[in-house]
């Protein structure tokens, strides 16, 4: 939910404020206060596009170009999803950003008996490159960026998405994808994993270093801060966690031989946006900073582009609320004004009937909008970084630097993300603040509008109108997936899936024989069945 | 309240991972006194049925994300009555849209909670079923 506790007295003026980070913040702040945290605009901020980048990663910022917008869109049948990606794209969407079924994250196939009811549902069901060259017909690849909202096989859909784009005539250097592939996200939120940690990061780590020889503009990991927050992270926290899981893969790819310099560039972050404006605001600027000044550093890096923490600003679905949704509509709008004002580059909204369904295209549209409309008529493209040297911003700015550090020293106490993960501790760390905040809110502790204040005279559940899932979607894809089973080459698709299971066990990098997987209309099934087998499941750790 | 400690069993059956809510409702239970037993996630129906048995819960409750609520339900009622515990009371939480809920209640689903629910109500809820 994300909002600061506020403490009053019994006239409602306000004695105390403290922010989910933890932050106290004073009724007024003064030159004082920057002296006091030793504020110094060369060392802190820098210019807008020079090093430590608080203020913005380019000198214009949105004046050279406004940010990318890039709505959660996929549902169905690849036809409905091509349909949908097209009617963002003539409203004005400059990339896409591809939802899977939860049978394709996990890695079955539509027949398989796991999936019951799942197909087509929260996503796009993708069997094989089949469904592929049927959601992206007429997407020109070499202009509009997708981001892939998948983790586990995170690997198997970038490897997809090269083998759509050969055929459709996209020479592999001009597509840029953007796998989400953070599998240790998962692990703490959202839940998507398949493998055990060390395999998992071995796979986001073959994504990396094959991207980096082969897809020059595709960026083969986003590191979702986001969802540890949806999982009950304070904005701090987001941020620290989604540095120490940077670290986790750096590390990993640095074993293979590259150099940070050589392939951190293409990493970019998915942080969210929802709560307190200033906090949020003062998290985005310290974060860009941190970041460019752990990589130069802590891992040698030194060129400019790659110091830079690139990435979606956006979502918020945590902040939006089952109460009284069109005030959803507000919220989306307001907490996107807080991406705007930290210079997201790119940015995305949670659509305001989220809480109870997959948007409706409404609403998506609504979403779109309200981004559309921030830029174009209030006046966010007007000058960079239009908070710097505000005495509270810059001195929260300082404040929130501190805490994220003291969260990360906690991390590398444990030894490191790998094994925090592994253990359950920041599982059990993030549920039990999720639990104390719910519990928090009930008790009237926090302030949510619509859900324990304004509340009369409001009808409990309204009717809204729900997104169709149509039940023959799942007949569709099944159909389609046993006739490709009968018209592939079948001796083509065993060759290369015992290829990757080769691949798989010697420790090489497994891109190529899934490129070569998916080239022979292998499912997705078929090559995360044969991950399956080489590295076996994940045991989640109790967090109880 | 009864003498006795409910003993619940708190599933996430399918492949959603979304379990913020059932944790957060794992705990809140827990706070009230009753014994849980959290699933974790990526449960088929058939492990939840035999760890319910296993367990001799007195109440399955299952936290449902995803929009597939109808199909798992159904499935599940079906294969606990196969099982011969098509006694104990089921309730369900997540993404509840209000018109599925009487078909949710027709079908034997005792108590539903949509996203948002107050822990006081999902443990009188929960106290009433097993009562």
């Amino acid at each position: 939910m994300g909002v600061a506790r506020y403490i009053k007295d019994e006239k409602d003026a306000i004695r105390e404020v403290v922010y989910q980070s933890g932050i106290r913040v004073k009724p007024s702040y003064s030159p004082r206060d920057l002296a006091e945290v030793g504020f110094d605009y060369a060392r802190d901020l820098g210019d807008p596009g020079e090093y430590p980048f608080t203020r913005s990663l380019h000198p214009m910022g949105y004046r050279s170009r406004a940010w990318t917008t890039r709505q959660y869109t996929g549902f169905g049948t690849p036809e409905e999803t091509n349909q949908r990606f097209k009617l963002m794209i003539s409203h004005g969407q400059t990339g896409l950003n591809v939802a899977f079924d939860l049978p394709t994250q996990m890695g079955y196939d539509s027949d398989d008996p796991r999936v019951l009811g799942e197909v087509g549902r929260v996503g796009m069901a993708v069997g094989s490159l089949r469904d592929f060259e049927i959601a992206f017909r007429d997407i020109p690849l070499d202009r509009i960026g997708s981001g892939l909202t998948i983790n586990a096989v995170a690997c198997v859909m970038l490897a997809m998405y090269q083998a759509v784009a050969e055929k459709f005539g996209y020479p592999r250097e001009k597509i840029s994808a953007t796998p989400q592939n953070d599998i240790l996200k998962e692990m703490i939120g959202r839940g998507a994993w398949i493998f055990p940690v060390d395999p998992a990061v071995r796979l986001v780590g073959d994504a990396i270093e094959y991207a980096v020889k082969a897809l020059p503009r595709c960026n083969p990991v986003s590191i979702c801060g986001y969802h540890i927050r949806e999982s009950g992270a304070t904005p701090a926290q987001e941020i620290a966690y989604a540095f120490e899981i940077g670290k986790a893969y750096i590390e990993e790819v640095q074993r293979r031989g590259l150099a940070p310099d050589e392939f951190v560039g293409s990493f970019s972050f998915n942080l969210n946006v929802y709560g307190n404006l200033w906090e949020q605001v003062a998290k985005f600027r310290a974060a860009r900073k941190l970041w460019a000044r752990m990589l130069r550093d802590e891992y040698g890096v030194t060129q400019k582009k790659n110091l830079f923490l690139r990435g979606l600003f956006g979502g918020g679905g945590s902040g939006l609320t089952k109460a009284q949704p069109e005030n959803n509509i507000m919220r989306g709008a307001f907490y996107a004004l807080a991406a705007a004002l930290s210079g997201a580059q790119t940015t995305a909204l949670c659509s305001f009937d989220e809480a109870y369904t997959i948007p409706t295209p409404r609403a998506a549209l609504l979403s779109l909008r309200t981004l559309e409309l921030l830029m174009d008529e209030v006046g966010l493209r007007d000058t960079v970084d239009p908070l710097a040297g505000s005495y509270f911003v810059e001195t929260l700015t300082k404040q929130m630097e501190d805490r994220i550090l003291d969260e990360m020293g906690e991390v590398q106490k444990i030894g490191g993300m790998r094994r925090a993960v592994a253990l359950g501790h920041i599982q059990r760390k993030v549920s039990r603040q999720a639990y104390e905040f719910e519990r928090g809110l009930q008790n009237g502790d926090y302030i949510k509008v619509g859900v324990n204040k304004y509340t009369e005279g409001v009808e409990d559940q309204p009717d809204v109108e729900l997104h169709a899932y149509d039940e023959s979607w799942a007949e569709k894809q099944i159909d389609g997936l046993r006739e490709l089973r009968r018209v592939r080459d079948r001796r083509e698709v065993s060759r290369t899936l015992s290829a990757l299971e080769q691949a798989a066990r010697d420790g090489r990098n497994v891109m190529p024989l899934l490129v070569d997987c998916c080239r022979a209309y292998a499912t997705v099934g078929e090559m995360a069945g044969v991950l399956r087998q080489v590295f076996g499941e994940w045991e989640e750790p109790s967090i109880f | 309240m009864a003498g006795k400690t409910i003993k619940i069993l708190v599933g996430k059956p399918g492949l959603d991972g979304h379990d913020r809510g059932a944790k957060v409702v794992a705990l809140a239970l827990r706070d009230a006194g009753m014994e849980v037993i959290y699933t974790g996630l990526h449960r088929t129906l058939e492990q939840i049925v035999r760890a319910a048995v296993q367990e001799a819960v007195d109440v399955i409750g299952l936290s449902i994300m995803s929009g597939a609520h109808l199909p798992i339900c159904r499935r599940l009622l079906e294969l606990m009555a196969s099982e011969g515990i098509g006694d104990i009371p089921v309730v369900v939480g997540g993404v509840i849209p209000k018109q599925d809920a009487g078909k949710l209640r027709e079908m034997g689903i005792q108590g539903i909670f949509p996203g948002g629910t107050p822990f006081d109500q999902i443990v009188a809820g929960i106290e009433s079923v097993a009562a």
